[in-house]
């Protein structure tokens, strides 16, 4: 018997980003469709950034997870239309990044505030962090760098 | 016989960011500062996330079964489609960043235009792209203000890299016979469209920069048609292309 969608997509918010790992990539919002194609399952992943370097491996772990649930010969499918956007980031996702000291992203175009002491007196360091889709920030109250999750 | 005009637009589009994003990257390790470093490498990924999504599909549109990797890493010189701007090297850190700024200011605004392509996968891959070059341009731009509005030694450097690379400008809005063929088919802008929105954009930047745009029309041309490349590509594909020259298929 072929497993129900529904769970199928709680198995893939068990997959973790690998560069962000507090978030999963149905967090991240790049598992765009998951369907059953006759005995093939089908999965549309888009990529956050084109170059990023991770959209490799989040395919490969995708296919592992699945296969490690018992999915014979899944197909992992990249879809960049519609593009990728952080208003696909969810909920979960976001508190999870703030949780973890990245500030989530805001249609302002920066944080709201400090993710370790909650201050607003922050200010840009730099537009680009240690990943694709970060910048680089830093708190004027408790003087800590953070990074901030751009705003795509 | 006359390349297939599609094929010849794709390989400008993905070679354009395939030789700007090596050259970028040519910085990796040794940009000024750290932060700087990271932005760099940060840009030249997205630029050659972007390559790979032209080249792969000029590889698809020409049918012979070249890949992206193919096409990069398999022809020469005389086969590269960029504008000669995009080769030119890096110089000093102003350089780079005015060469980046006067590529992404014309880049974001191609692409906007190819989002409305008749060719909807073209449109797709613009609608991608267009997000990354518009975050570029914001940086490069802002870069070349600060440089340009700096110190008297950055200035003068920021003024001696316009004068060099201006001349490269040009050839990105002089429209050729595969320019006229993707306008007329829908599929990319009429390139002269393009020009007094760029200009406006150079000038405010510039202005705010203070920086004097030289009073030339002047374009070196030759790149994209790939009739006269500049001695710089073949050079650097040695670098670039050396893996897979000196271990042909060699893959990990």
């Amino acid at each position: 018997m072929k497993p129900a969608i529904d769970e199928i997509w709680g198995w893939l918010d068990q997959v973790p980003d690998p560069e962000i790992p507090v978030i999963s990539v149905v967090d991240l919002g790049i598992v765009r469709d998951v369907q059953w194609v006759g005995d093939q399952l089908d999965v549309a992943v888009t990529p956050t950034y084109s170059g990023c370097p991770a959209t490799r491996v989040i395919a490969m772990d995708i296919e592992t997870a699945l296969r490690d649930h018992g999915i014979a010969n899944p197909r992992i499918r990249t879809r960049i239309s519609p593009p990728w956007t952080t208003d696909w980031l969810s909920e979960k996702g976001r508190d999870r990044l703030r949780e973890f000291g990245i500030s989530p992203p805001r249609a302002a175009g920066g944080p709201d505030a400090c993710p370790r002491c909650g201050s607003t007196d922050v200010e840009k360091i730099s537009q680009f962090g240690s990943t694709p889709c970060k910048a680089h920030w830093r708190c004027r109250s408790c003087l800590e760098p953070f990074d901030y999750f751009k705003c795509i | 016989m006359a390349a297939d005009p599609f094929f010849e637009f794709l390989c400008r589009m993905g070679d354009n960011t395939l030789v700007l994003g090596h050259r970028v990257s040519e910085w990796c390790g040794t940009a000024p500062v750290l932060e700087e470093d990271i932005a760099l490498a940060n840009t030249a990924l997205d630029l050659i996330g972007q390559t790979q999504m032209w080249l792969g599909l000029a590889g698809e549109v020409e049918g012979k079964g070249r890949s992206a990797d193919d096409l990069a890493m398999l022809r020469d010189a005389w086969d590269f489609r960029n504008v000669l701007l995009t080769e030119q090297p890096n110089g000093d850190f102003g350089q780079t960043m005015m060469r980046q700024f006067l590529f992404d200011a014309w880049h974001v605004a191609m692409l906007d235009a190819l989002t409305r392509s008749t060719d909807p996968r073209v449109a797709e891959i613009a609608a991608k792209a267009v997000k990354e070059a518009s975050y570029h341009v914001e940086r490069s731009g802002d870069t070349v203000i600060g440089l340009g509005d700096g110190t008297d030694e950055s200035h003068r450097r920021m003024q001696a890299a316009l004068d060099l690379l201006w001349p490269y400008v040009g050839e990105l809005f002089v429209p050729d016979s595969v320019d006229d063929a993707m306008a007329e088919a829908g599929i990319a802008p009429d390139l002269t469209d393009l020009r007094a929105a760029y200009d406006d954009h150079l000038a405010k930047v510039m202005a705010t920069a203070t920086l004097t745009i030289p009073d030339s029309a002047f374009a070196h041309k030759g790149g994209k048609s790939g009739f006269r490349h500049s001695e710089h590509l073949g050079h650097m594909l040695t670098e670039m292309q050396w893996l897979q020259r000196a271990y042909p298929g060699a893959t990990w």
